[in-house]
């Protein structure tokens, strides 16, 4: 009998045929029918429409059927959450069960079922269930913890379940803490600030207890954890690596990875002349070997973690060079792994063997491996200087079998090798213009002109060979197109009573008929550099170039450094710090992933001192300061005012400087600086874009993730020519407002990836609000008195403006020029009342009553807590509160902690008040 | 952790989905599928994929891939880890891991799938313990219970989940009590043209079927235990003794299992038990070439060579071959260029060879790589590294149990380069 049989109901009538089988009498046709329901389930039929009839099964005696119906519940809860509360009763009572198996399911399945009514009655059973007597059900609720944090954070930190949890890092049983540790984890990813996993000597010892105990996948978990501790000093580092050393032996390879990037990270605190650390290094070895003997998939990443522990310690896989010979029968992304790792540890005294094999797979049938493996020994060549000769010979045998790629990849390296070893190999240079017409890759072609130019002296018919490249110069990439300009002048230099016309001709080409800047200007300047004094243009284009090193593949030490700590995590693969992987976008992680996004973003962050800490955000504008220039974006609130001007003339609301949004180390040499404006009606962020990269970028397309205003790009992003090292170039990019809606965090908060030819990047930077000012704000008059009586006084807060030389027409027309206008105007004992009003892209009113008195250098304004929630989200409205993006912050802030409002209130001079409303449509 | 799997076969259909937490749609596979038809093989699907919104690590096992889905920060491997248990339980289950058998006990699966993870945390992924859940089908159990009315799932708590010794449960009762150990290596070698060995390894297990009542407490001795200094264990070996004694100490689950995994690593000499004697020519410029080979013993111990198989992956401008050989027979298949020659036993007195013309396309060039040769063999009775069971002890039972230890030797990757 096969559960296959429970597909082959594929009638009309099915739905009904179930419905009357699930209510029958006989238990075993009850659990024959639950059995069906749940099979069209797997393949995705809607089952949906039996829920209750499923339900009603859920009270049995029977496990079997019990369980079944929780697979169901889990799957179809979130549709019918209504109906759903019917199993709530049944829940609660199996959550009292005798049996501690039952208690267990019971809880674990109603903290899957992610519906927001069943939360809340499900926080006594847990908070029973975290204290069970019975460990199986404490290491379930843990996790089931873990789970309600997902779908209501807050409601898990009221009800204090975190710190039950952090108490069963101290259970008796080493399951528990695993679990534990686990769910804390995955809560901390959320919450990147928070102390959560407070490690210190005394937890750590009882993580190390555990350690010992507990099941393969709890150790993972508690040395992931272990791994994010700092030992006090040398000593306590080392008697945590001896705790951890026997995990190298467990057959689990994720045991033994994590253990390693424990023991790779505690060994940094570790003296060197320590015997200890002898040992360690040793035992390092033998377990990351054995993981290449493990499936495939494992050995991948495996090997890419290993490619960066050679290249931090190379002592310790030096011996193992052979492990990492690549088998015919390797999947190839194995292969190309194996084939790196092979040049990282390739020495003096193995060289021999590495070129043989090299040789061997240069012959091999995959084109993409073979490359690498021409590529390879180029690299040896550059690396272990005794073997450069053997590798060119390598070399200039491949080159023999006139295999057109391996022909082509040989010239690219052969290059490299001559700008490592300049006047020692010129000889081959002969057997390389013989292949001369076989080259049709752009790479190989660029790599054979630069090689003619630069030998042009030891050539005879080097003027020949250059001129057969320039007929078809139009066609050719501009990475050959510059080559040959180059390569030309040189030759000109070198020989300049034959090549006259040939220089002419290829400077009239390049400057005249080129539509490529970076071409042109090339051109132009070796024009007048020739024209105006050859004998310093000998000097500048013959230079003596330096030499280059193997450093250029190697990854840079800061890096390395913090990729080492990521040993055995998703950024491990990668070889990028956490942050450059991709955004991940559910509500539970959009903020949190601390690998993932938390500690980028707290750098990108970084990048704008003045953007968030809430400290700086009131600085004094001092009257030699123009508005627009050098201020930081953080000081926008007085910006916007232009107090010290006192003119209010400003056309278009306030534009900050622009930023550095993506430096250019974070992303491949591209940097990416901007600001957003609004004009007339319409928003644009307003990008540089500028190339530090030594390549040509091309193909760029730029994309936002959902954010809480809808912004996304208007149009695409429109880089018309290819952008050539060091050329800026500055692009508007008109955005929109209907984009799809998230609630970020801050609020302003935007996360964009840009993609050109070269990779995908990621950044992430906040946008003032006041883009968002629509430029019909003004509030009619009645509505706005009946609006502003309807916000009851206990929702108010006031904040002042301190130093605002203003009058109230000032202000007024200065802040009309952001779209935030004035409804009304009145003076009450010598007092200037101003009624404010503005509307956000989405709808949002926001009010304000600005008070200012003559004489007395500041501004007060009130802002009530909002009254409505529009969109149902917490704390959205408080964006509507102040007008201008730090004010935003600061509000933001303060409707989270009380303590903050209150130093707000303190900053500011009087009262400033604010109503965010939605009005009925 | 890990958020969702799907089970998709060969052809691209995915027949099997698992949400741990909320739902992810299928179309997130999409972009698994474009990595499938980039990598053009299936076994050069990259494991790790990232996506927009999520990261894919799969797996590919039996014809079919497990891909998880994953959205927070998790180790790779222990996902990959985690995936080849579920594959390995379903074997452990079904007798064997392929779509017919996961669709025809889709139930279970899903049964198992929500036992062994929880929230995307493993819960239980020991076989033992997770039989004690979940019973195995088996056609006697299904007659019963549709007799009896009785379920395949237990109702009590496993009394292992939460001993010291989860991997075993309480209260096993055999009247034979039998231990018995297969120590099995494999040597993973690459020679090149000339006969000489540019790599050589061994991989070696030793797997367990223990069926002994009660709490039995296992010490396993060798012979000669220096030669493992490279060992991963099973978690029920007492790690400290080992340090110390050499001895393996433990209470074995229930069952088979894989007692330790271990290498015997390049710096010691292996012996390699065959050689080949090969010469595949093309000529310059004519549509044919010679192809000869020939295998014979080298290091066998005395013992028999048996089992041997030769694959070739021919050069692509191979359209036939005409072969005779002396013992066993061959097949060619046109199509994916795979040369097969199924050899059996080596006899010293008359070593099997196979020779003839290939025929390759007329007019294209002279095929430039060389094709290896890919060798399998098996010895019995014999581990090539030398190791030796000395003798197993038990303690905490009384009974006598039956004891065997059988070891064979096979070739892993073992390739011939030409």
């Amino acid at each position: 009998m096969t559960d296959s049989k429970y597909f082959t109901t594929t009638k009309k009538g099915e739905i009904f045929e179930l419905k009357a089988e699930l209510n029958s009498d006989k238990k075993e046709k009850k659990k024959e029918a639950v059995k069906k329901v749940i099979a069209s389930m797997t393949v995705g039929k809607d089952v949906s429409a039996l829920f209750p009839d499923v339900v009603n099964c859920m009270q049995t005696d029977n496990l079997e059927l019990k369980k079944l119906v929780y697979l169901y519940l889990m799957n179809y809860a979130k549709s019918q959450p209504d109906m759903a509360i019917m199993a709530v009763n049944t829940f609660v009572k199996d959550c009292e069960d005798p049996n501690p198996l039952i208690r267990a399911l019971a809880v674990r399945t109603m903290g899957c079922i992610r519906v927001d009514k069943i939360t809340e009655y499900l926080c006594e059973p847990l908070r029973k269930c975290l204290k069970d007597e019975d460990p199986y059900v404490r290491k379930t609720a843990a996790v089931c913890v873990a789970k309600l944090h997902d779908i209501n954070a807050q409601l898990v930190e009221d009800q204090g379940f975190l710190d039950t949890l952090k108490d069963l890092i101290s259970d008796s049983n080493p399951m528990v803490v695993a679990n534990a540790v686990a769910a804390l984890s995955e809560i901390a990813e959320s919450h990147p600030s928070s102390n959560l996993l407070d490690l210190n000597p005394q937890s750590i010892n009882k993580l190390l207890t555990a350690l010992n105990e507990c099941t393969e996948w709890g150790q993972i978990f508690i040395l992931d954890c272990l791994a994010n501790y700092t030992p006090k000093d040398d000593r306590e580092a080392q008697s945590i690596c001896e705790r951890v050393t026997p995990r190298l032996s467990h057959a689990n390879s994720a045991v033994v990875l994590s253990a390693v990037k424990v023991l790779m990270k505690f060994m940094e605190m570790l003296s060197k002349d320590l015997d200890y650390y002898g040992t360690l290094l040793k035992k390092l070895a033998p377990p990351l070997v054995t993981l290449l003997s493990a499936e495939p998939e494992l050995q991948y990443v495996a090997l890419r973690n290993i490619n960066l522990i050679v290249q931090k310690r190379p002592e310790i896989l030096k011996h193992e060079m052979k492990v990492f010979f690549v088998k015919y029968n390797d999947p190839i992304y194995v292969k190309l792994e194996k084939l790196d790792i092979m040049i990282r540890l390739a020495s003096q005294a193995n060289i021999a063997q590495v070129l043989a094999e090299l040789k061997e797979y240069a012959t091999e049938v995959d084109v993409d491996f073979v490359r690498k493996a021409v590529r390879a020994i180029g690299r040896c060549a550059i690396k272990v200087e005794q073997s450069a000769e053997r590798c060119v010979s390598t070399l200039l045998d491949l080159i023999q079998t006139k295999v057109n790629y391996v022909v082509q990849e040989a010239i690219v390296v052969i290059k490299d090798i001559f700008r490592k070893y300049p006047n020692k190999y010129e000889s081959v240079i002969a057997t390389l213009c013989e292949n001369l017409d076989s080259l049709d890759e752009p790479e190989a072609r660029a790599a054979m002109i630069w090689i003619v130019g630069e030998y042009a002296e030891r050539i005879d018919n080097a003027d020949e060979l250059l001129e057969s490249f320039l007929e078809g110069f139009h066609d050719e990439s501009t990475q050959v197109q510059l080559q040959l300009l180059t390569g030309i002048v040189k030759l000109f230099l070198k020989k300049p009573t034959e090549t006259q016309e040939l220089v002419q001709q290829v400077l009239s080409l390049a400057t005249q008929d080129s539509d490529n800047p970076d071409l042109r200007d090339r051109g132009y300047i070796y024009w007048r550099l020739l024209s105006t004094d050859p004998v310093a243009a000998k000097e500048v284009v013959l230079a003596e170039k330096p030499l280059i090193s193997e450093e250029t593949d190697l990854i840079e030490p800061t890096l390395l450094d913090e990729l080492i700590c990521y040993i055995g995590t998703l950024a491990s693969v990668y070889h990028k710090p956490p942050m450059s992987g991709p955004p991940l976008t559910t509500s539970s992680v959009q903020m949190g992933a601390v690998d993932l996004l938390g500690g980028g973003l707290d750098s990108l962050m970084g990048d704008e001192p003045e953007g968030i800490g809430g400290t700086n955000f009131v600085a004094p504008p001092t009257a030699a300061v123009p508005a627009s220039l050098g201020a930081p974006i953080g000081s926008g609130l007085s910006d916007l005012f232009d107090l010290t001007s006192g003119v209010g003339t400003l056309s278009g609301s306030y534009v900050a400087p622009k930023a550095v949004w993506l430096p250019a180390m974070k992303a491949k040499g591209l940097e990416i600086s901007g600001t957003f404006t609004r004009q007339v009606g319409s928003i644009s962020m307003d990008l540089q874009l500028t190339n530090k990269a030594l390549q040509v970028m091309t193909d760029f397309a730029i994309q936002f993730n959902r954010n809480s205003f809808g912004l996304a790009p208007a149009a695409p992003l429109q880089v018309h020519a290819p952008l050539s090292p060091n050329q800026t170039v500055e692009i508007s990019l008109p955005l929109s407002t209907v984009g799809s809606v998230m609630k970020m965090e801050p609020l302003n908060n935007l996360q964009v990836a840009v993609k050109n030819n070269i990779d995908v990047f990621y950044f992430s930077t906040l946008y003032p609000l006041h883009i968002l000012f629509v430029e019909d704000g003004k509030m009619d008059r009645q509505m706005f008195l009946a609006t502003w009586k309807d916000i009851p006084n206990e929702n108010e807060a006031q904040f002042q403006i301190r130093d605002c030389p203003l009058n109230a027409e000032a202000v007024s027309s200065k802040l009309q020029s952001s779209n935030i206008f004035t409804v009304a105007k009145r003076n009450v004992e010598g007092q200037d009342m101003l009624y404010q009003s503005l509307k956000l892209t989405n709808g949002i009113w926001v009010l304000a009553e600005l008070r200012i008195q003559p004489g007395n250098p500041s501004c007060t304004v009130r802002a009530p807590a909002p009254t409505l929630r529009p969109w149902s989200l917490p704390f959205v409205p408080c964006q509507g509160v102040v007008l201008v993006e730090d004010a935003v912050q600061a509000s933001l802030q303060a409707w989270l902690e009380p303590e903050s409002v209150r130093s707000l209130k303190r900053t500011f001079l009087e009262s400033f008040h604010i109503h965010p409303v939605r009005l009925p449509r | 952790m890990i958020h969702s799997l799907f089970l998709i076969n060969c052809s691209g259909d995915i027949f099997l989905e698992k949400h741990w937490k909320s739902v992810v749609s299928q179309s997130v596979c999409d972009y698994f599928f474009e990595a499938q038809e980039k990598a053009a093989d299936v076994e050069n699907v990259p494991p790790v994929i990232s996506t927009p919104h999520h990261y894919l690590i799969s797996i590919y096992r039996d014809k079919l891939f497990f891909v998880s889905v994953i959205q927070t920060e998790v180790p790779p491997l222990f996902v990959i880890e985690f995936l080849h248990r579920v594959a390995d339980t379903f074997q452990d289950y079904f007798g064997e891991c392929s779509e017919a058998a996961i669709k025809d006990n889709v139930v279970i699966v899903y049964e198992l799938l929500e036992e062994m993870l929880d929230n995307g945390f493993p819960l239980a992924t020991e076989s033992n313990i997770l039989k004690e859940l979940i019973k195995p089908p088996t056609i006697l159990r299904s007659v019963v219970n549709s007799i009896t009315g009785s379920s395949n799932v237990g109702d009590t708590l496993p009394t292992g989940q939460l001993s010291n010794i989860p991997w075993r449960r309480a209260g096993v009762k055999y009247t034979n009590n039998e231990a018995y150990f297969d120590v099995v290596e494999e040597i993973d070698a690459i020679i090149d043209k000339s006969g000489s060995t540019v790599f050589a390894e061994i991989q070696g297990v030793i797997d367990a079927c223990i069926k002994l009542s009660g709490m039995p407490d296992l010490s396993l001795s060798f012979m000669n235990p220096r030669l493992l200094d490279d060992v991963s264990f099973h978690p029920c070996i007492r790690f400290k003794r080992w340090e110390s004694e050499r001895v393996l100490s433990f209470i074995p689950p229930d069952g088979n299992f894989r007692l330790i995994s271990y290498r015997v690593s390049s710096q010691n000499l292996v012996a390699i038990p065959v050689y080949v004697k090969h010469s595949i020519s093309f000529k310059e410029n004519s549509s044919c070439g010679r192809f000869d080979i020939t295998i014979g013993p080298k290091q066998n111990m005395g013992k028999t060579i048996e089992g041997i198989t030769v694959t070739v992956h021919m050069p692509k401008v191979v359209l036939n071959m005409n072969l005779t050989t002396t013992q066993g027979s061959y097949t060619f298949d046109p199509v994916t260029k795979v040369l097969t020659w199924d050899v059996g036993k080596i006899t010293p007195q008359k070593l099997p060879s196979l020779k003839g013309l290939v025929n390759l396309q007329s007019g294209a060039p002279k095929p430039e790589e060389n094709p290896s040769l890919n060798i399998q063999f098996k010895i019995q009775q014999l581990a090539i590294s030398g190791l030796k069971v000395n003798r197993l002890d038990m303690y905490g039972e009384k009974y006598k149990p039956f004891k065997g230890v059988k070891y064979v030797t096979k070739a892993g990757k073992f390739q011939v380069r030409t």
